[in-house]
């Protein structure tokens, strides 16, 4: 089986994951290493909540919310 | 995930307030959210002029735009520091900040700080001891300096910045590993004028997350700079935003309730000035500026070291009506 038609891919900052598809987006962010707290998720430039279970072969682009100085 | 108030599919979850919205009541949350904050901690009253402090992000425009959207009058302060380090830092970010103010017909002020004082942050950075070691803590110095100038001379009764909850917290939990009282002390929402002619300091996102403020310019469509500043990276307010957050993932509303619960103990005395009480306030012999020891003030004394040294000019404000172009002051 096409491992990719079963993964979804998620964007982040110039860098691409391809995760699970099925699991949560909350569960999805925490597997690629980054913290839910500190990202927002985009779809076709909407805003989604973490909730949702991935589909196989969807693109969703995280936005990194934390800046320091 | 469904909207409370609607039931439409929402676009944001607020774990810390156990509450998911939609776009529109999202929207309509955070302006009376800010309102709150500002009542409550009596940050400025209707018709006061405010002066909000913009540095081209998230924060600083969504404030901008909330206030402005509350019937406040609310006119810009970009500091153009001369950041550009490869990518442009300052002018894009400038630019951002150009462009809001065209948008929503509002005042710009811009000072620029290469072309004001004659030397950028990136290079008093270089040039100073204490720039090399913490480059923030001179654009903060910098900043303060200009933010106290231009509010006296225009006769701001507030100066406004966008910090939100996660910077407060982050902070506050600096301060606390090393007991710093001082800056404890000091710390709130509202920061007094110290000195007559000198506006408040006020931060009326001080209770939305910083996941929020984001959220916010996003379903706002406002342009933001989303680079962050090259001069941050490895800077201690993200490592222990990091590490708060890391407490957020278990303990849904830990940052919330950390600060506020601060923000009640330091109001319930737990934090005391000295017995001296504040510390005497002298007037800064170069630029006038209120200084905690006799002679020139830090930011002069700064200026001073950066040999070779050249004059202050008193006069680097320019404005600009809605980004239509700037006009001398």
């Amino acid at each position: 089986m096409d491992p990719e038609r079963n993964s979804t891919t998620l964007l982040h900052r110039g860098r691409r994951f391809d995760v699970p598809a099925g699991s949560t987006l909350r569960d999805a962010i925490r597997k690629v290493g980054l913290s839910p707290e500190a990202v927002l998720a985009t779809q076709n430039g909407e805003l989604i909540t973490d909730d949702r279970i991935l589909k196989p072969g969807e693109e969703i682009r995280l936005v990194a919310v934390i800046s320091g100085g | 995930m469904k909207c409370r108030k609607c039931g439409a599919p929402a676009a944001i979850n607020m774990r810390e307030h156990k509450l998911a919205l939609c776009r529109e009541h999202f929207l309509e949350w955070i302006p009376e959210q800010t309102e709150r904050a500002i009542h409550h901690y009596r940050m400025v009253e209707r018709g006061e002029k405010i002066l909000v402090a913009v540095s081209g992000g998230k924060d600083s425009l969504s404030l901008w735009d909330v206030l402005h959207r509350l019937g406040y009058a609310a006119d810009g302060l970009y500091i153009d520091l001369g950041i550009d380090e490869g990518i442009a830092y300052s002018s894009k970010s400038r630019a951002f900040c150009e462009q809001f103010a065209a948008r929503q017909g509002l005042t710009l002020r811009v000072v620029s700080v290469p072309e004001t004082y004659g030397r950028s942050i990136a290079e008093a950075t270089r040039l100073s001891t204490r720039g090399r070691k913490k480059p923030c803590s001179i654009c903060g110095l910098v900043k303060r300096h200009i933010m106290n100038r231009v509010g006296r001379e225009q006769g701001y009764a507030a100066l406004a910045t966008g910090h939100n909850l996660d910077d407060e917290a982050a902070v506050l939990l600096h301060n606390a590993m090393t007991w710093s009282g001082g800056y404890l002390v000091r710390q709130g929402p509202v920061l007094p004028a110290s000195r007559p002619g000198l506006g408040r300091k006020v931060k009326p996102l001080c209770r939305i997350y910083e996941r929020e403020t984001a959220a916010y310019a996003l379903m706002r469509g406002i342009d933001y700079i989303y680079e962050e500043c090259p001069f941050s990276v490895g800077s201690s307010t993200l490592y222990y935003k990091d590490v708060l957050n890391r407490l957020e993932e278990d303990r849904p509303g830990a940052k919330l309730q950390f600060y506020l619960s601060f923000l009640q103990a330091k109001d319930g005395g737990l934090f005391a000035l000295n017995a001296s009480g504040e510390a005497e306030l002298h007037d800064c012999v170069t630029c006038g500026q209120p200084t905690s020891a006799p002679g020139k003030c830090a930011f002069c004394r700064l200026w001073d070291s950066l040999a070779p040294a050249l004059p202050l000019p008193q006069d680097g404000l320019r404005e600009g009506d809605g980004g239509q172009g700037e006009m001398g002051s």
